[in-house]
Order: C-alpha cells, then sequence, then structure tokens
C-alpha cells in the first residue's frame, strides 16, 4: 500500500493549487549497492489526481523523477470543504490512494 | 438448514468472484484504489534519445517554445538527485506537458496530461546524472512546442 502522501489544496480566486508529497524509493535500476549488485527499478509509473469524480491531473512518471515526488498544479473551480482524491501505481503493481480536503 | 447452505454457498461465490475481478482489474490497472489508470508509456519511458523518446510520443517536428513556454530550473544544481522543474505556458488549450533531461540514461522525464479547466503550470523534482539541457515539450491546440535550459549539475543524482 505505500506510505501516506502529503496533500495541500487551497483555492484562491476561483483555482485550486494542489502540492503533493508523495513517499517512494524511485530506484532506477541502475543504482548499484557498495557490493556492487543492482538495486531493482521500482518506481511510481502514474498518478492521477481527482476532483469530484472527474480526473484534474494525470501523470506519467519514469526514473528521472526524484525519489519522494513533489507534484504542483493548479486546476480551475474547485470549492473549499470538497476533496482531492490523488492516486498513484508503481512497476511493482503496488497503490496508493490518499485524499485531502481543499482549503478556503 | 437450507439456509445455511445457501449462504455458505453464497460466500464461496463471493470469494470465488472477488479473485476473479481482483485479477481482472490488475491487468486493467484498476486496483484497490478503484482508480483506472492509462498505460504507461513504456517505449517513450525507455527511450535512450531525445529522437526516439519524441518518436515514442508521436512528435514528428516540435515548434520552437522559447517564447510561449517558461521553463523555470537552477541554473546550477548542487544536488543532482533534487533538482525542481516548472514549466508554464501561455499556449492556449494545453493538453500536455512533458519533461526531459537530454543526458539521464531514459531521457524522458515525466508527462503530464492536462484535462480542461487544469492550467498550464507544473512543478516537479528530477533527477540529474551529470550537466544536461532540460527540455519541456507542450501539446497545445494539437501542436508541440519546445523549449530548453541547461542545469550545471555538480553532483550528480543517480548514485552508484
Amino acid at each position: 500500500m505505500g506510505n501516506p502522501m502529503k496533500i495541500r489544496a487551497a483555492v484562491k480566486d476561483g483555482v485550486t493549487e494542489v502540492k503533493i508529497l508523495m513517499q517512494h524509493e524511485m530506484e532506477t535500476g541502475l543504482r548499484k549497492e557498495a557490493d556492487g549488485t543492482l538495486v531493482p527499478a521500482w518506481f511510481i509509473t502514474e498518478v492521477k489526481a481527482q476532483y469530484q469524480g472527474r480526473t484534474v491531473l494525470e501523470t506519467q512518471f519514469g526514473q528521472s523523477v526524484s525519489k519522494n515526488p513533489y507534484l504542483l498544479f493548479r486546476f480551475k473551480g474547485g470549492v473549499a470543504g470538497e476533496k482531492i482524491t490523488v492516486s498513484w501505481l508503481d512497476n511493482k503493481g503496488d497503490t496508493r490512494s490518499d485524499e485531502v480536503s481543499i482549503a478556503g | 438448514m437450507n439456509m445455511e447452505i445457501n449462504l455458505q454457498r453464497r460466500k464461496a461465490l463471493k470469494t470465488g468472484g472477488g479473485v476473479g475481478l481482483l485479477a481482472l482489474f490488475g491487468a486493467l490497472g484498476l486496483l484497490q484504489s478503484g482508480v483506472a489508470f492509462a498505460e504507461w508509456n513504456k517505449t517513450a519511458f525507455s527511450a535512450k534519445t531525445m529522437d526516439d523518446a519524441l518518436n515514442a510520443l508521436g512528435v514528428i517536428v516540435p515548434e520552437n517554445g522559447a517564447a510561449s513556454i517558461q521553463l523555470t530550473v537552477p541554473e546550477i544544481a548542487e544536488n543532482g538527485s533534487v533538482v525542481p522543474v516548472t514549466v508554464a505556458s501561455t499556449l492556449a488549450d494545453v493538453e500536455q506537458i512533458t519533461i526531459f533531461v537530454d543526458k539521464n540514461p531514459s531521457v524522458l522525464a515525466a508527462s503530464f496530461v492536462l484535462p480542461k479547466g487544469t492550467e498550464a503550470y507544473i512543478t516537479t523534482r528530477v533527477k540529474m546524472g551529470q550537466t544536461a539541457n532540460v527540455i519541456a515539450l507542450v501539446k497545445a491546440g494539437g501542436k508541440f512546442y519546445r523549449t530548453s535550459k541547461e542545469v550545471k549539475v555538480t553532483a550528480g543524482g543517480c548514485g552508484g
């Protein structure tokens, strides 16, 4: 299930800004341990943000995204108190969803 | 008695059905979260060169986006493992924003589909193995635009 994300969402002048901090190792599959063994690739491949059942951001990640990925995006609309749901899927098939209420 | 048998049968059916459904959902990328994900573009994310990545994304020749794309990256990154990248655009109807690092082992870093109502403004963080160009590709009104900026990396971000 992975570790929980930190999500902040706030609406101002009709635009909702969403900041997401995911917790994930984001292993490239190219890094070696001290003994020379290759650490297998393990990274988030997709992230989706939804508001009131509609998708507001659809993301695909590759190995170049930093450990504990950060995302910021903005969408028009969004009402204080309503929920944003963010979900990710990694290359091992693990997935996680978290939600947050939009702050006014 | 009858009732009990029936209940057990139902339970068995439910369990069996559940396993089948989970496998099916897994195959569709629809997991416990109940969220359907699109298919990850393996070809594009495995591409070793910009040309291959652009081909895999169906981009022919992007137009110069220097004036219409605002790409914000640090000039010098002391830590290549966390390089902040912001891509914004003044173009109308931006549908997609894509970020590349041209000297990384896989050049495509991240791709964003922006549904109507989502603004052309994205910030994320990428790893950079060495000094390289960060390239932003924006799709707006069915056309592709491209701009890039060099980031000098003083300590690489890919370890080992």
